[in-house]
């Protein structure tokens, strides 16, 4: 009898704990949302930001945000995925598999600001890019190379073995084995570790504030990569905890507003794409 | 006929040649791209220690870490309340998440039906998502006001609600990785013990629990990495004062914070500027630490 006392109890108590995981996530997306909404317009989404009076918008830096988030993909996504397959293919359990691996984990958890640092004497300083799109990001860049690194990995290791003996036993080399049949077979999950990458190149911002700088350029859009390129983090960071704007509440839900639903956005999107290829490859019985 | 059969064995044979050339440079190239991490670690290490130890040259290592006298105007660089600051934040933040993550991925691999399970995971993927300013955002607006409402004598900055932000923001990481390790025990442990007449909770705390453990305190001490690093969110609510509190409630400062808030106003290669790369330096030293002791923890797995 007690023994089913204590059994509910603590049963209980691990239901409480994911009830309140889901509460407050709902709670935070309500609360973000019902601050920043009513301060969302058409001058607010596309206008250009002011120094000084209120009323300011934020269309340079959702650009920058795009811009740099795209740039930043086109340098991680092929390194990411080279050393993923490169692990998951070739590299035998040696030492120098050991060295690079430990690399990839110390990158995994090196701390923002350090890597921003780091982006700021090589690329700001050393190469003289100053604070610029390009500057941030390249710094950025390297933050997401072990995320799509591991996603790759463990795609690849998901791949049901059958599909490269038969492919091997066709005659197709190696290469042609990984490029035409593993990576579209894992291709759905690698998707899913982007969408983890795009996730933290949006909101990322102690690496950008060194090396993107927290300044939009005059003109707009401005596509020069070696312009100033506050991103829209970077901004909301700004105008609440340096700027000197009078609305900047306002405008600091705004973008906290317009960041979320970004984020949900882009999440739902990948999740569809992801399912969709799921089921063109292996029809719909698999469950993602 | 016997021509073209001829020049197609041709062209079959130089195609080969160009595949199987193509399959041993891609090989090659691969690794040269994963060698590229290295190097990027090893520049990083470099790089930001090279202008770090410079600041010993203008103070005493002793005099830097243990003086809580920080004021670089006359000279003086003490970073007692920036390592405090940030050991105890990341010491209650990783305490406070570790509790609340751990019983919900016990849940989630164990006790959740399917759609639930479902649900939850997808909320952790749009945890991940949320930009820590966003956190900092909701900690200065809710959390600081709420603080100064509970207790009317503090201004409401402080590690309080910095901890409690971050506590939310490392669940991710140990609710993915503890249910990850929860998931995989083998079925037999959990079969043995119920037929042994366990009950569900109990096979639960005194059978997987105890066989997935290297994989969950790897996952508290990735989360505690996180913690250690985070700095926009901290940044908002702490109060960046460099003073060295005995309270929860009185603003201090840490060392990612004291980085943000002082990097804008010092001129690069000044011992100011030296002396937050020390800082840098410290917070990269303990990130490397910690992922050691991750791959020492994750060696031993328990073989029952």
């Amino acid at each position: 009898m007690k023994r089913k006392v204590i059994d509910n109890v603590v049963a209980f108590i691990l239901y409480l704990s994911s009830a309140i995981v889901l509460g407050i996530l709902i709670w935070f997306i309500y609360t973000i949302l019902k601050q920043g909404l009513s301060a969302l317009s058409f001058n607010f989404i596309f206008g250009r930001p002011l120094e000084m009076e209120a009323g300011g918008g934020i269309g340079p830096e959702l650009f920058n945000t795009f811009y740099i988030l795209i740039l930043s993909l086109i340098v991680t996504i092929p390194i990411g995925l080279g050393t993923g397959i490169y692990f998951a293919e070739y590299a035998k359990n040696g030492l120098g598999t050991r060295i690079i691996r430990l690399g990839v984990e110390t990158l995994a958890s090196l701390p923002s600001i350090v890597l921003g640092l780091f982006g700021m004497i090589v690329f700001v300083i050393g190469m003289k890019m100053g604070f610029s799109i390009i500057g941030g990001a390249l710094t950025l860049s390297i933050i997401n190379i072990p995320v799509i690194v591991s996603v790759t990995e463990t795609a690849f290791k998901e791949v049901n073995p059958t599909y490269k003996e038969a492919s091997l036993a066709l005659g197709t080399t190696k290469w042609q084995m990984i490029y035409s049949i593993m990576l579209p077979c894992a291709f759905p999950k690698i998707l899913n570790g982007i969408n983890l990458a795009i996730g933290r190149a949006i909101g990322e911002s102690a690496i950008l504030i060194f090396t993107a700088g927290t300044n939009v350029s005059r003109s707009f859009p401005d596509f020069n990569i070696l312009s100033t390129g506050e991103t829209l983090s970077v901004h909301l960071w700004y105008v609440k905890a340096i700027g000197l704007i009078p609305d900047a509440d306002k405008i600091a839900a705004g973008s906290a507003a317009v960041l979320i639903l970004i984020i949900l956005i882009i999440n739902i999107l990948m999740k569809v794409m992801s399912y969709k290829m799921q089921n063109k490859f292996f029809g719909k019985s698999k469950v993602i | 006929m016997q021509e073209s059969l001829l020049s197609q064995r041709v062209i079959n044979k130089r195609r080969t040649n160009i595949s199987k050339v193509l399959d041993i440079s891609m090989k090659y190239l691969l690794l040269a791209i994963s060698l590229l991490t290295v190097i990027i670690i090893i520049s990083i290490v470099y790089f930001v220690s090279k202008n770090g130890i410079k600041v010993f040259d203008d103070i005493t290592v002793t005099g830097f870490f243990t003086s809580d006298y920080w004021a670089p105007d006359e000279g003086e660089f003490g970073i007692l309340a920036f390592w405090r600051g940030t050991l105890i934040l990341t010491i209650l933040a990783t305490f406070l998440g570790s509790l609340l993550g751990i019983l919900c991925a016990i849940f989630i691999s164990k006790l959740a039906p399917k759609g639930i399970k479902h649900l939850i995971k997808m909320a952790v993927d749009v945890f991940v998502g949320i930009p820590s300013v966003v956190y900092g955002f909701i900690g200065l607006t809710v959390f600081v006001p709420l603080v100064r409402k509970i207790f009317p004598q503090s201004s409401g900055f402080g590690i309080l609600p910095a901890a409690v932000i971050l506590s939310i923001m490392i669940l991710p990481t140990i609710i993915s990785i503890s249910e990850n390790s929860i998931s995989s025990v083998d079925k037999a442990y959990e079969e043995a013990s119920y037929a042994l007449g366990a009950t569900k909770i109990q096979t639960i705390f005194s059978v997987i629990l105890p066989a997935a453990l290297p994989g969950v305190i790897s996952g508290v001490i990735l989360a505690m990495a996180r913690a250690l690093g985070e700095t926009m969110a901290v940044q908002m609510v702490i109060g960046n004062t460099p003073q060295v509190v005995n309270s929860l409630l009185e603003p201090t400062i840490t060392l990612t914070t004291g980085i943000v808030m002082d990097m804008g106003s010092t001129e690069y290669g000044s011992t100011w500027s030296n002396a937050l790369f020390m800082m840098a330096t410290l917070l990269l030293v303990i990130s490397i630490i910690l992922i050691l002791i991750v791959r020492t923890v994750q060696r031993r797995k328990i073989n029952l």
